[in-house]
């Protein structure tokens, strides 16, 4: 064995070594979310409750609508716009997030956090050393595919949260579940660092393969986002029917955005990476021109990127249509959803195709 | 849940009036079935003008069925639906073999499915009339929202709700400026941001984010486009294959391709006139590491011409790097081996002096392959005989293996096993065959003086003599490398990639552009100064809209701020103080 193969045999020990540092540092994190869910459910708040119950009432007979006076004093204040919410909705406010507005509990979040971004930046020097191992972009085969995707969501998750968005409350259930993708990764995908085929040799593929693993893990997050919907929704509709949920439901619930804001939020992030997995079947097409003579041939793999992209226009159009608003239009992107995931892992490993070099 | 929305949204829509109609061109969902005939007259005219009216009415009704926007997603979720099983089910279009193999495990399921066209899904009549269908509730959902946007744009923003504080985003204050002095203010600074803008009665009416429209149409016209693209192609291509030896050429005529596909509207003389010959190709892998093997560089150096007169001119094919004549791709799909082989006969005069392609069965190149001495050679007696020949071909032979598996692809120790035949090779039967295995049954192997089987393995220059003075076969030392060329011509390609990136961009305009109308009404109130109303709609909520009406408003009050007295003001009728 010569030099070169060493080193690189030597980086991608290195690579297995943060990935698996990741993933305790992850559990860490994972501790910590737990704790400030367990630590925040002590404070009872309600405030959900008290909006359908108490306040919905008094709204039916005068609509909600506030007015600004900035009479007076405040002479070039700028004049402060009253939002109304849009017809029909519920007034609910937001949860105050995991923590539950104990001190103790967000600091747990806190920490919870800061655990996450170092499990991130360990994850993504496991990422990097593995590509500078096998000198190439880390995503030649489903292993190295998994370790990335889980970087990515984490990275989209800590990239919205730098953004100040309210996202905390997804933390919990985005670090399970890459504990989940990470032990997938490790003990049945692990594939050890090897070389590309000359079919694979592109910069479409860099191209193709970079966007796909970015899709896929922002539509991850707005599924997450559509899966808290759907049960907050249920939650505030027993409430509004004079319904009493159990303790914990209660508990969780009660701490998560309001529902019309969850649905926005998954909307969103939908939405916005809808246009990109649009070029990433394109760039694909390109590609596969390139390479094997035929711009679109009905390969497992393309069928099924086609039919989620369908499902996705679906739950868009969804959107726009009156009847189908609300829970209709969620179980649709959860199917959407669900046939990423059935493009990334139902096809290859049970059906297979020109793609499958990628290997199991 | 669903009814209440659509209630309230109703009321609120009676309540904003003309204010919000048109903020979207997504069609109506009206037209309930019914009797479209209406009275019918006694006598054959009046049942005639009865029917007519029954028909139409019923084509129309039809017609906007097919374009609603419940129909579409229907149409939509039937499409991904349909598409499903030719993922999973072997399809004849892409692995014939599966098919047959499959029909031969199913006896039950497989005549069932080839009834319902379960094995050519994307070309079955199901699947094109889902297609055909979304096509025409596509263009039917088009053409009349185009119609629309045009008057949209020709027209101008609507004139302002009576009651502006009931919109999403609500701003107000009081003034001293005059009310026409307020106006002409507001008119000034969302022209200057862009907005479509014109005073109507008391209040200033703007609306802004046409382009999302826009690129919403633009989007479902470039989907129309990649469908009639890509139908396009899918017609009238063509789809060859060719094996060709170094030092040989090919010449794009029907009769020269090993294997040919094409569409149902392609004729023979669509083929472009070209020409090439294979000079050299070149692979090369891996050598050390736990990569051992892994190919590095397939490319093969070719010459070729256009038409029949062409200048030769030289390229270089690539994996990923076809070369492109006029309407046709040239791709380098596969790659193997061809030693030179001579045969003999008893005389020794040459028989066949040819490199003969071997076919690769694993990844390092082992191949397999048939020596086929049509005409020429006449045996020890005198009497013509065909001559056939199985060979195993291995680049890098390894002793200690012991086996005829090759352990690397490249020419490392390259060995020749042949065993050898005479008689019949059955080829005039009229019957395609298989150029690289033997018909074995009107065959008779040659067995050595013990009566063993004769089979031998050779280096390159090395013999076996057949027995009794029946010539001898030779590996010479020269081992040509061959390529496996697809030559693929498929139009409408350029407008079907013309089309994707336009769907991009209209797409991405279509989703975050935000289409929102803008209102400043400027009234004298009770108290004889002036109260400012502005409020914003949008098409869809979005947190932007109060940000935008806020940094509008801003600018509106720096030039008509807030009046001040220290008279408490009175909030405008009908709203309630918090
Ligand atoms: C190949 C099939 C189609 C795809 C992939 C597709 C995709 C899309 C997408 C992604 C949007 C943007 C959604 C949004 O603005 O929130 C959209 C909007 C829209 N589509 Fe389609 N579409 C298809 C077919 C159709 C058909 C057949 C119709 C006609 C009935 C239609 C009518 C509309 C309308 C009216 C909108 C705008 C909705 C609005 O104003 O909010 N689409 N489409």
């Amino acid at each position: 064995m010569n030099l070169a193969a060493a080193t690189n045999e030597h980086l991608a020990n290195v690579s297995n070594t943060l990935i698996y540092s990741s993933m305790a540092v992850y559990t860490l994190a994972f501790l910590a979310y737990i704790a400030e869910w367990t630590f925040g459910s002590r404070s009872k708040i309600g405030r959900t409750a008290a909006a359908l119950t108490g306040a919905a009432a008094k709204k039916a007979a005068a609509p909600a609508v506030t007015v600004q006076n900035a009479g007076g004093t405040a002479v070039l204040e700028r004049p402060k716009v009253v939002v109304r919410a849009a017809s029909g909705s519920r007034d609910v406010p937001d949860g105050p997030g995991a923590h539950g507005g104990d001190e103790q509990g967000d600091l747990y979040g806190r920490i919870a956090v800061s655990l996450t971004v170092l499990a991130f930046l360990v994850e993504l020097s496991g990422v990097l050393a593995r590509a500078a191992s096998v000198e190439r972009a880390p995503w030649g085969n489903m292993y190295e595919f998994n370790i990335t995707f889980s970087t990515v969501a984490v990275g989209v998750y800590l990239t919205l949260l730098l953004l100040r968005k309210n996202v905390r409350w997804l933390g919990l259930f985005l670090v399970t579940t890459v504990l989940l993708d990470l032990g997938i990764a490790v003990t049945v995908l692990y594939t050890a660092s090897d070389q590309l085929v000359p079919a694979l040799h592109s910069y479409w593929l860099y191209i193709h393969v970079s966007t796909a693993i970015i899709c896929g893990a922002v539509f991850y997050v707005g599924a997450v986002g559509t899966l808290l919907y759907l049960f907050k929704d249920s939650y505030e509709n027993k409430l509004a029917n004079g319904g009493t949920p159990g303790a914990f439901a209660t508990s969780v619930m009660e701490r998560l955005p309001a529902s019309v804001n969850l649905d926005k939020f998954s909307y969103r992030v939908n939405a916005a990476v809808f246009p990109l997995w649009t070029f990433t079947i394109i760039a694909g097409a390109i590609w596969a021109e390139s390479a094997w003579g035929r711009y679109w041939g009905w390969d497992p793999k393309e069928t099924w990127a086609f039919i989620t992209w369908v499902a996705y226009a679906c739950y868009l159009h969804a959107r726009a249509t009156a009847g189908w608003k609300g829970r209709k239009a969620a179980y649709l992107a959860l199917i959407a959803f669900g046939c990423w995931l059935f493009n990334y892992y139902g096809v290859n490993i049970f059906v297979g195709g020109k793609h499958s070099y990628a290997g199991v | 849940m669903s009814k209440t929305t659509t209630d309230t949204s109703a009321a609120e829509e009676q309540d904003l009036g003309a204010a919000g109609s048109q903020l979207s061109t997504a069609p109506v969902e009206t037209a309930v079935p019914g009797s479209f005939g209406g009275n019918r007259k006694p006598g054959l005219t009046g049942w005639l003008a009865w029917t007519g009216r029954e028909v139409l009415g019923w084509a129309r009704w039809f017609w906007r069925q097919l374009t609603s926007m419940r129909v579409a997603l229907m149409l939509l979720f039937l499409l991904s639906l349909g598409a499903v099983p030719g993922s999973l089910i072997p399809q004849s279009g892409t692995d014939a073999l599966k098919v047959s193999e499959f029909q031969a495990a199913h006896k039950t399921l497989g005549p069932i499915y080839q009834k319902l066209g379960l094995f050519h899904v994307y070309g079955s009549a199901w699947f094109g009339a889902i297609y055909v269908l979304l096509f025409v509730s596509l263009i039917g959902c088009i053409i009349p929202r185009t119609w629309q946007f045009v008057g949209q744009l020709r027209g101008r923003p609507p004139g302002a709700p009576k009651r502006l504080n009931r919109l999403p985003a609500y701003a107000t204050w009081r003034t001293a400026a005059e009310p026409e002095q307020v106006r002409e203010v507001a008119l000034a600074v969302l022209k200057k941001r862009r907005f479509r803008a014109h005073v109507a009665g008391d209040a200033v009416a703007a609306e802004k984010g046409y382009l999302r429209e826009t690129g919403n149409l633009l989007f479902h016209l470039a989907l129309i486009v990649m469908l009639i693209a890509f139908a396009w192609g899918q017609l009238f291509k063509s789809e060859g294959d060719k094996l060709i030896v170094e030092g040989d050429g090919f010449s794009n005529t029907l009769t020269q391709y090993d294997d040919f596909k094409s569409g149902n509207l392609f004729s023979d003389d669509d083929l472009v006139p070209f020409s090439f010959n294979l000079k050299n190709f070149v692979g090369t892998y891996e050598r050390t590491g736990p990569n051992r093997g892994t190919p590095r560089t397939f490319q093969a150096d070719i010459t070729y011409s256009l038409g029949a007169y062409g200048k030769a001119k030289k390229h270089t094919i690539k994996v990923n790097e076809p070369l492109e004549i006029g309407d046709s791709k040239v791709y380098l799909v596969s790659h193997g081996y061809a030693p030179v082989v001579t045969v003999r006969d008893g005389k020794g005069n040459v028989v066949f002096h040819q490199a003969v392609p071997m076919l690769p069965i694993d990844s390092n190149v082992t191949s397999q392959g048939a020596i086929k001495v049509l005409d020429g050679y006449k045996n020890a007696q005198g009497v013509s005989e065909q001559l056939g020949f199985a060979a195993v071909f291995v680049p890098t032979y390894a002793k200690s293996s012991g086996t005829m598996f090759s352990q690397y692809p490249g020419l490392d120790y390259p060995v020749l096993n042949v065993t050898g035949y005479h008689g019949d090779l059955g080829v005039n039967a009229g019957i395609p065959q298989n150029v690289y295995q033997l018909e074995t049954k009107n065959l008779k192997q040659f067995k050595d003086s013990k009566g063993n089987i004769l089979k031998q393995q050779l280096l390159p220059g090395e013999t076996m003599t057949l027995p009794n003075g029946a010539g001898s076969i030779t590996f010479d030392k020269q081992i040509k490398e061959w390529a496996g060329f697809q030559v693929v011509q498929q139009p409408g390609t350029d407008w079907a990639l013309a089309g994707a990136l336009t769907a991009i961009f209209g797409l991405a305009g279509s989703l975050f552009i935000q289409r929102r109308r803008v209102w400043v009404r400027a009234t004298t109130g009770d108290d004889g100064s002036t109260v400012v109303e502005m409020a914003g709609l949008g098409r869809s909520e979005s947190a932007k809209l109060p940000e935008e009406l806020g940094d509008l408003a801003a600018l509106v009050h720096d030039r008509a701020p807030t009046k001040t007295d220290d008279e408490p003001s009175v909030p405008p009728e009908g709203a309630e103080q918090q």
